[in-house]
């Protein structure tokens, strides 16, 4: 297990919500002291040494997206928690969240201080019922404190943080949507202009990021962002909640060096695949993700190095496929997802995913014909170009990257 | 100003301009389905795609603002084939019966697909379930034509202020319609048909009279009479390819005298009725310490909306039945006795710009001694139908007056169709008598136009009478809000449930939204009937002839027993 890393995850397990004394004698809280004393700039600077990236999917570097927040002029700024996780294959924030809530807190307190808002919202999705009433309890715990709530440990600074939950749709973990979603409104992606930086919650600026992000932020400050840099592996810096399941021996929520490669998550990390089969593929980043076929399992897991081969880090979730599968059946469930948690909206994604599922599972059954494995490209990309947002545009990556890699084998399925 | 150039050709355009407006106005069409200027900018349906240089996906240019210096192609084989995907997909999920559509001369999506040049699909998938609701008399919802681009949720919720139609479910299965798949029967529907009138596919329709109507046509013991209200003069003539704004009452008349009808009479003539009828009661009302402001009743989707969201101002509204159920009431009993014809044997048709009038014509107590006021309601569009169905060649038909006794009009009635018409109309029947003199000055400006909430204050033989003039519930409601707070007060108020009024009924002709971008229907038409209001000699309702003479020979004086039982009703609270 020396494979693994302990920056983010450091504190996982190790105190109960009520012993928040033994939490700060540990080191916890040292991130937002670290902020406060040493100001705004140096937050910023830190995350950009870091080089941290938010850790939802999107990879935007954060200090950027802190700068842009913290630019803006307006009195009332938010910032929020989007701790809607539900890319399938991806449960870290879950334990994130479970393990180590004051971490995220702490996070987030950080974010609120650094862009000057004066309010946080954690927005955790319905199924984390449980853990919404632990974050409760850590809020109230740190408020009293004087963690949070005014003057925080005898700073200027007062902030406050309020959990939310929402209803519980894929799609509302897209920032518009999860907006809407918090005003009452149909959870659907908002059209056009303003993003939530410029209008989100009730109409005031509004950053939001991943909750491993803001964990991370407060690593960073604790640690600060050399030390952090210092954990990833060959170049590469820092380190990555990751989530691992599928066909692997050892399935869980593990922090990894950035820079390892491919195999060593799948062998040494996860045990090696289940049912003595040989790992044919994984999934990263989530369902609207490419597949990694066994041929790259040498690939380091890095933004850089998977960008360059078209993969993606996404939400950090690696789904394992072992030799038992049949790549029409994987696709079968992403396609079905996607048809599932369309919001409805755009054309292309509404009918498209209902499409593209309805000729993989032709596939699956052996009654597709080539004309209709050619039209999967087709729809794929008007979706891709067309569709109104980041759902639509990503649902077909993963059925691309196997009519890609998995070609000759997804011929098997079509019948002429 | 914002410069950009579309396919090469440079343009300028205001700042918070679209890519669409900037395209339109540099001569490229770029195709549509799902936008509404103001009322549903959604970017949903996705054909009005673009490429804009420096950006890898295509954009949506109904919701992508123009900004400077943009370089913007419609037409390139990328932006082809997307859209074609698009429309392809739409249509895949669509109930593809064009050749028995009513909508297939119009619609939106057919036309697309003809532009784009589909001939046929080569596959076809599974169908989302559908849901077909023709329960109503006023509306049919086919839930399998639909292609969700959200115009009628939009304009129910955000033009209207009801909100009936919404989104439901969502992905493949979302649909468009009542909650919880409710009947429209089941809703506070009003049955404006403004949603029908924006639906750019058959998803949304009038339930059809017209077999009915033919049906009594057919049969020699019928004896079938029409009346056509005032704003279908002013749009038929679109359904024959005529101008937006023609004014087509001669042909009109012709036609349905070939269609077969026995006689063909005027609406108009019931609105001159309608208002000696109101003024008298407004009168009574100002002189008796009544019940005030006083709100006009002509329009059946504004009645219901009172009925079900404002039942508090229930007595506020005038007790006169709408004009076409006077004129039905009066012809089976005045004009049957007159002619000596069975009023069993008589058949009303009522030629209307609405929809709700069907739903109106069904009410319970629009009847006396057993027979309907109105035997069948059908739109402008309906009438038009009919008139195709017999084969009439409408733009050559001579020119033919209305028939006697109950089709003289006059300039008063026929500005009924438009938003204010009612109260101009009033205005100037009620000035002559109460100043008891033959007033010159009749054309009161402050209550004509499309401006949401027209106001006046009339000096009428020396008491000065507040009046208001609003269209739309939408606005509607807002002004009984105002009264409410005691923030406005008026003697007299004029409503017309559609945005427009009349003009821009729910029955009138469908107009591509193209063309709704850029012309204003409720102005170019109200035009038609304020041009009709100029040429007729005579401008005030007590001056018809024979509406007096009906006073005169039948009903006595205005508010008499005989109009009471005949001419007013009453109103109903109504809950879901």
């Amino acid at each position: 297990m020396s494979k693994t890393r302990s920056m983010i995850s450091e504190y996982f397990d190790k105190y109960k919500i009520n012993e928040i004394d033994k939490y700060q004698e540990m080191g916890g809280f040292a991130g937002l002291k670290n902020a406060l004393e040493k100001g705004k700039e140096f937050v910023i600077e830190e995350l950009k040494v870091s080089e941290l990236r938010g850790r939802g999917g999107a990879a935007y570097p954060a200090h950027k997206k802190w700068q842009a927040a913290k630019s803006r002029t307006e009195e009332i700024k938010y910032v929020l928690v989007n701790a809607d996780e539900g890319e399938p294959g991806t449960f870290k924030d879950r334990d994130i969240l479970a393990r180590d809530p004051y971490r995220v807190i702490e996070g987030l307190t950080i974010a609120g201080y650094t862009v000057g808002a004066c309010e946080g919202y954690i927005y955790i999705r319905e199924e984390y019922e449980d853990i919404r009433k632990r974050i409760i309890e850590a809020i109230n715990i740190a408020k009293e404190n004087n963690l949070l709530g005014n003057n925080i440990l005898g700073t200027e600074f007062s902030f406050n943080i309020k959990a939310y939950t929402g209803a519980g749709a894929y799609v509302c973990g897209e920032n518009t949507a999860l907006i809407e979603s918090m005003h009452g409104n149909v959870g659907r992606p908002r059209v056009k202009r303003p993003r939530v930086g410029e209008r989100g919650l009730f109409g005031k600026p509004t950053m939001v990021n991943n909750v491993e992000t803001y964990a991370c932020a407060a690593a960073i400050l604790n640690h600060g962002a050399e030390v952090y840099g210092a954990q990833g592996m060959n170049g590469h810096k820092g380190t990555k909640m990751i989530s691992l399941c599928g066909n692997i021996q050892r399935p869980g929520v593990y922090e990894i060096p950035f820079g390892l490669p491919v195999k060593d998550i799948v062998e040494e990390i996860g045990g090696g695949t289940r049912n003595l089969s040989l790992g044919k593929f994984i999934q990263s980043g989530g369902a609207s993700c490419p597949l990694i076929p066994y041929t790259h399992f040498e690939t380091e897991y890095g933004y850089d190095t998977f960008k360059s081969n078209g993969f993606d880090i996404g939400s950090g979730s690696i789904v394992v496929a072992n030799g038992n599968v049949r790549v029409v059946d994987y696709l079968s469930a992403v396609s079905g997802f996607f048809e599932h948690e369309s919001c409805g909206k755009c054309t292309p994604c509404r009918e498209g995913t209902k499409r593209i599922h309805e000729i993989i599972d032709d596939m699956v059954k052996n009654q597709a014909s080539m004309k209709q494995f050619n039209r999967i490209k087709k729809i794929a990309e008007t979706m891709i170009d067309s569709s109104l947002c980041g759902l639509g545009q990503t649902a077909p990556t993963a059925v691309l990257s196997a009519m890609k890699h998995f070609e000759e084998e997804l011929l098997e399925s079509i019948t002429e | 100003m914002i410069k950009l150039t579309v396919n090469n050709t440079p343009v300028e355009v205001p700042e918070s301009s679209t890519i669409l407006d900037a395209a339109r106005k540099a001569g490229f069409d770029v195709p549509t389905l799902c936008f509404m200027k103001e009322t549903n900018e959604v970017g949903a349906c996705r054909v009005c795609l673009v490429e804009v240089e420096g950006q890898s996906k295509l954009q949506a240019s109904c919701v992508t603002n123009a900004r400077e210096g943009m370089v913007v192609k419609t037409n390139t084989k990328k932006v082809r084939d997307r859209v074609r995907t698009n429309v392809e997909l739409l249509l895949e999920n669509h109930n593809r019966e064009c050749t028995t559509c009513v909508r297939s001369e119009n619609c939106e999506l057919l036309d697309l697909a003809h532009t784009l040049d589909i001939p046929d699909l080569e596959f076809q998938g599974e169908k989302r379930d559908r849901y077909y609701d023709d329960y109503s008399h006023s509306i049919v919802r086919d839930s399998s034509k639909c292609i969700l681009c959200g115009k009628c949720v939009s304009v129910c919720k955000k033009v209207q202020d009801i909100g009936v139609l919404g989104f439901q479910n969502r992905g493949y299965n979302s649909n468009v319609g009542p909650a919880f798949q409710h009947k429209m029967t089941e809703t506070n529907c009003i049955f404006c048909g403004q949603c029908v009138n924006v639906c750019p596919v058959g998803a949304l329709t009038e339930k059809t009279d017209i077999p009915r109507v033919w049906a009594a046509l057919e049969d020699p013991d019928t004896f079938v009479v029409v009346q056509t209200a005032p704003a279908v003069r002013a749009a038929l003539g679109e359904e024959f390819g005529n101008p937006i704004g023609t004014r087509s009452t001669g042909k009109m008349v012709a036609s349905l005298r070939r269609l077969g009808f026995d006689n063909v009479f005027d609406t108009n003539f019931a609105a001159d009725l309608t208002i000696l009828e109101e003024g008298h009661e407004l009168l009574h009302r100002i002189q008796n310490n009544g019940v005030l402001p006083m709100i006009t009743s002509c329009s059946p989707g504004w009645i219901r909306y009172c009925e079900f969201n404002h039942q508090d101002f229930l007595p506020n509204l005038s007790s006169c039945k709408s004009p076409h159920q006077m004129f039905g009431a009066l012809s089976k009993t005045y004009y049957a006795e007159k002619q000596n014809v069975d009023p069993e044997k008589m058949f009303v048709v009522s030629v209307m710009p609405c929809i709700s009038k069907k739903t109106e014509a069904a009410r319970p107590e629009m009847e006396q001694e057993g027979l309907r006021d109105v035997d069948a309601v059908i739109t402008t569009r309906e009438l038009a139908r009919m008139i195709k169905q017999a084969g009439i060649s409408f733009n050559t038909l001579p020119d033919e007056p209305f028939d006697k006794i109950m089709g003289e009009y006059t300039g008063a009635g026929v500005i009924f169709g438009a938003t204010g018409g009612v109260m101009e109309a009033a205005i100037r029947t009620v000035a002559d008598v109460l100043t008891g003199e033959d007033l010159e000055n009749i054309e009161y400006q402050a209550v004509r136009g499309t401006q949401d909430i027209k106001e006046a204050t009339v000096n009428l033989g020396g008491i000065d009478v507040k009046v208001a003039v609003v269209h739309g519930t939408k606005t509607a409601g807002k002004l009984l809000d105002l009264i409410r707070k005691g923030e406005k007060d008026y003697h007299f108020i004029e409503v017309m449930g559609c945005p427009g009024g009349c003009v821009n009924g729910g029955g009138q002709p469908q107009v591509p939204q193209k063309i709704r971008d850029t012309v204003d229907l409720k102005v170019e038409r109200a035009k038609a009937l304020y041009e009709e209001d100029i040429i007729l000699s005579v401008r005030k309702s007590h001056k018809n002839e024979e509406v007096k003479k009906l006073y005169d020979e039948f009903l006595g004086k205005p508010n008499s027993h005989k109009a009471h039982h005949l001419l007013h009703t009453h109103y109903t609270k109504r809950t879901l």
